[in-house]
């Protein structure tokens, strides 16, 4: 019993210090007084000096987090009902249909997705800029959505549906205090995948803003051609202490006020 | 239940917050007012103390966006959904916007500076007369090589390229004229070539390379080469000085039998709304001075005859980037092939990729 | 059955899709039917059905499977050993921290790891094994395509796991199965739903993979996702780049008919 405990810590170990090594390569060349992630040539906070002074930069991190958390949770929403949608169609036919067009989104490459929308939008006759970006990264998430949230709502047990129907519930409370609790864990993932998805897009958001409007990744990609300055390393770096220490600050919390989650309806 | 409409509640009030501090921020920008200029560039191609200092000059309120390749900029020109005041395309890029009708002609009037440019840039085939596009930067493509990765050896040819001491040492760009341009120059065909025989035996020439080849790359090859992942590159004249400036064990060619000279051009779209501040705005990157402190920050080839007096000595004397206009005869500027013919070229750089495995 | 109320979810999601899939869909539709001049035609099918495509499919569909294979099998432990950790919720949102950091970004990192004179190497000359090319090499390719996919694969399974009632698992451990048979007979086909899941969510974009292609494998790997950035952004040839997402959608709805929803209850 102890080594099974010891063999899966250290390889949860091992996991963690392949996923995190490109991470502080990162932060570790942000401090390189040199100009490359190539030769650590001495300590310097210059490029972090030069982040705070790019008031353009700063503009365009903030667009990017607020594209992400807004997309991310409206197309949780929509996803959410997407799935409650799916799962109570009864035709296999029709349920098959649905998924697979679902699916379309992901499959196809960002490029396309990116035309298209472009074209879609300017068709429509919506301007380019934040509200076409909030809409095609609200669009491509959805499905993400869908799939986290499906599975848990399969596992779901209809029984627990009808007896809180024979107990009285109405159509409002049985999807609040019994389906929503249940597939909470499948929402949050479905939220984190689509916050994902949203800050790391580049191909569809460049295709459809504009109007100066841009991410962060729309911005390092047009870098490139010119070679990606240490001053986006240390940004990367406040960013990433940023998110952990929400994270981190965020999951005690949490830990403090609620009860330890069990398997089952929440009271 | 509870904790999800928690959750919800607070991004969204985060959410909105951020949202009110942009638009704080874009306001002490005075990006929400009215006398602005929207410039597409390249990334990070543009010394910003110029656009401010740009901005100081005119009182006009510069609207800034990038773009990482010619066909992305002309797709989103193209869709109208922003108004682009000035454009920076590359030569060919500018023969197919023109082609397009999405350009204004420049009114040559209004810039003064233009005298500045070194004629042998001016008039060129892409666009007679510079009736639409004004030199910004310029190049070749050539070779950039690690001489004590090679023994020492010197290379001045794309035929040097086929060498057997040169197995998988070898970083091309991701760029189709580019590499079957290499093909045909090798062969002592105009890089313009559409003599189908002439591109099916370039392309089997460049199969045989294939071995030589470690790998095809973008924008990264500066990266691989400065840290000698591969002892070859065949690179852009700009990406070479970036290089050199990291690695000085390199060198940088232009090949004997010929190469693509390229012009990266300040456009105006169709689209533009403040036609006058673009013009203001193209004669100030003509000044002398500007163009010197740009080049100097960019790091490419100034078009700017003037400019080059105020560039340090041994830049502007450097005859691998500013080489003798003279004796540049068989340095082609690409010719726009027309569709049908650039998808051919596509395709057969497509199957050299498939090749090389 | 009252399952005319419940439909009123259908309608947000289907006006989604009509205005994000079916539409975009038909379009992409719409253009695989042109060549590059604008005219009608039905040559971009049949070029389609050439050596150089064909090979692209089964290339790209290879290295799909086999970046889907590994992370399943690097995800699914990691997955069952979090969820027997004290703060998994934790430990799982750090899981996806990592790649809310810039691909772009992480791919010049792991140049920098997988270079010639890298971190990787100096690690290999330590142990005496000595310097390896590894950057452009297959190996170093599916590395990084793992990387970056084993988030989208661990969130399924580890649900799937949680909802898993342990007392099943402690019914036939009494009944006196190994712990191979456990795994096999309980665990894993219990939790299949979120295997589907994870490898639906990783397997359909692999095979659309362009920008580490390129990256990290040099353009050794071509997928069919390098061709149609080549088509619709350099060579303008919409067409063509169309059908081959024509082609890529026909084998992502074969790939879900043929691991769907077959079970029970659904």
């Amino acid at each position: 019993m102890k080594n099974k405990k010891a063999f899966s810590n250290i390889y949860l170990v091992i996991i963690f210090i392949i996923l995190y090594a490109p991470i502080f390569y990162l932060m570790f060349y942000s401090f390189n007084s040199g100009e490359t992630m190539h030769g650590f040539k001495g300590f310097t906070l210059d490029w972090y000096k030069e982040v705070f002074q790019d008031t353009r930069l700063i503009i365009i991190v903030i667009n990017t987090i607020i594209i992400a958390l807004l997309s991310a949770a409206i197309s949780t929403i929509l996803g959410v009902a997407g799935a409650l949608a799916i799962s109570y169609v009864r035709r296999r036919q029709t349920k098959n249909t649905l998924l697979t067009l679902n699916n379309v989104l992901i499959v196809s490459p960002d490029v396309i997705i990116g035309a298209s929308f472009l074209i879609l939008f300017t068709i429509v006759g919506i301007k380019l800029g934040f509200t076409s970006v909030l809409l095609s990264h609200i669009a491509f998430s959805v499905p993400i959505v869908v799939i986290m949230v499906l599975p848990k709502l399969q596992e779901m047990s209809s029984s627990l549906i009808d007896a809180a129907r024979d107990l009285g519930a109405s159509q409002w409370q049985v999807l609040t205090k019994v389906i929503l609790p249940f597939i909470t864990p499948g929402i949050f993932a479905g939220f984190f995948m689509a916050l994902t998805y949203s800050l790391d897009d580049f191909s569809v958001t460049f295709f459809v803003t504009g109007n100066g409007f841009s991410t962060l990744s729309v911005e390092i990609y047009s870098r490139a051609r010119q070679g990606i300055s240490l001053s986006i390393n240390a940004l990367s770096t406040l960013i990433f202490l940023f998110t952990i220490i929400l994270v981190i600050g965020y999951y005690f919390i949490n830990q403090r006020n609620n009860r330890p989650n069990g398997t089952g309806v929440k009271k | 239940m509870k904790s999800l409409t928690r959750f919800f509640i607070i991004i969204f009030v985060v959410s909105f917050a951020l949202l009110f501090l942009v638009s704080r921020l874009n306001a002490t920008q005075g990006l929400s007012g009215g006398n602005t200029l929207t410039i597409y560039n390249w990334g990070d191609y543009i010394d910003p103390t110029l656009i401010k200092k740009f901005e100081k000059e005119t009182g006009i309120k510069v609207i800034y966006q990038t773009f990482d390749s010619n066909e992305a900029m002309m797709t989103k020109i193209d869709q109208g959904g922003t108004t682009f005041d000035v454009a920076v395309p590359s030569e060919y890029a500018v023969d197919k916007m023109k082609k397009d009708h999405m350009l204004i002609p420049i009114d040559k009037a209004k810039l003064p500076n233009l005298k500045y440019i070194d004629p042998h840039f001016m008039n060129l085939s892409f666009d007679p007369n510079n009736k639409y596009s004004i030199p910004y930067f310029w190049g070749t493509v050539g070779l950039v090589y690690n001489s004590s990765m090679l023994g020492g050896k010197k290379l001045t040819s794309w035929n040097d390229l086929w060498d057997k001491d040169l197995r998988n040492k070898i970083l091309l760009v991701d760029g189709a004229r580019e590499v079957m341009g290499m093909g045909l120059n090798s062969l002592h065909y105009s890089l313009n070539d559409t003599n189908e025989a002439h591109l099916q035996q370039a392309q089997r020439k460049l199969a045989t390379l294939t071995p030589n080849i470690k790998a095809i790359v973008g924008d990264e090859i500066k990266m691989l080469l400065a840290n000698e992942e591969a002892a070859v590159g065949v690179v852009w004249s700009g990406d070479a000085a970036e290089i050199m400036d990291e690695n000085d064990k390199l060198d940088y060619v232009v090949p004997k039998e010929g190469s693509n000279l390229w012009f990266d051009n300040m456009v105006i779209p169709k689209t533009a709304k403040n036609i006058d501040g673009a013009h203001k705005f193209i004669n100030f990157m003509l000044d002398p001075k500007n163009a010197a402190k740009n080049a100097e920050y960019v790091g490419y080839s100034t078009p700017n005859k003037k400019a080059m007096e105020y560039l340090p000595k041994e830049v502007a004397n450097d005859k691998r980037f500013y080489p003798d206009l003279n004796k540049t005869e068989n340095l082609e500027v690409y010719k726009n092939l027309g569709k049908k013919m650039l998808a051919h070229y596509n395709e057969l750089f497509l199957e050299f990729k498939m090749h090389h495995k | 059955m009252r399952s005319r109320t419940r439909n009123i979810y259908l309608i947000p999601y289907v006006l989604w899709i009509v205005l994000f899939v079916v539409a975009p869909i038909v379009l992409i539709v719409y253009y695989s039917f042109f060549d590059i001049e604008g005219h009608f035609t039905l040559g971009n099918y049949r070029h389609f059905f050439t050596v150089v495509y064909m090979r692209m499919t089964l290339s790209s569909f290879w290295y799909a499977l086999l970046i889907t294979v590994f992370c399943l099998l690097i995800s699914y432990p990691t997955a069952y050993f979090l969820t027997k950790t004290k703060h998994k919720q934790l430990w799982l949102l750090l899981i996806i921290l990592p790649t809310w950091i810039n691909l772009l970004l992480k791919a010049y990192a792991f140049i920098g790891i997988f270079g010639t004179y890298g971190t990787a190497n100096s690690l290999l000359k330590f142990l005496g094994i000595g310097a390896k090319q590894i950057l452009f090499t297959d190996f170093s390719f599916i590395f990084v395509s793992v990387y970056i996919f084993i988030p989208f694969m661990i969130l399924p399974i580890f649900n799937s796991l949680e909802e898993l009632n342990p007392s099943l698992v402690d019914a036939s451990r009494d009944l006196g199965a190994s712990a191979w048979t456990r795994f096999k007979r309980v665990i894993f086909p219990l939790t299949i739903d979120g295997v589907k899941s994870g490898c639906q969510a990783v397997f359909i974009p692999a095979l659309s993979l362009f920008m580490i292609t390129r990256l990290i494998a040099g353009n050794r790997v071509i997928t069919l996702g390098t061709a149609i950035e080549e088509h619709f952004l350099v060579t303008q040839d919409w067409g063509m780049g169309a059908t081959i997402a024509v082609f890529l959608i026909i084998l992502m709805a074969i790939i879900m008919a043929v691991t769907g929803l077959r079970k029970r209850g659904i």
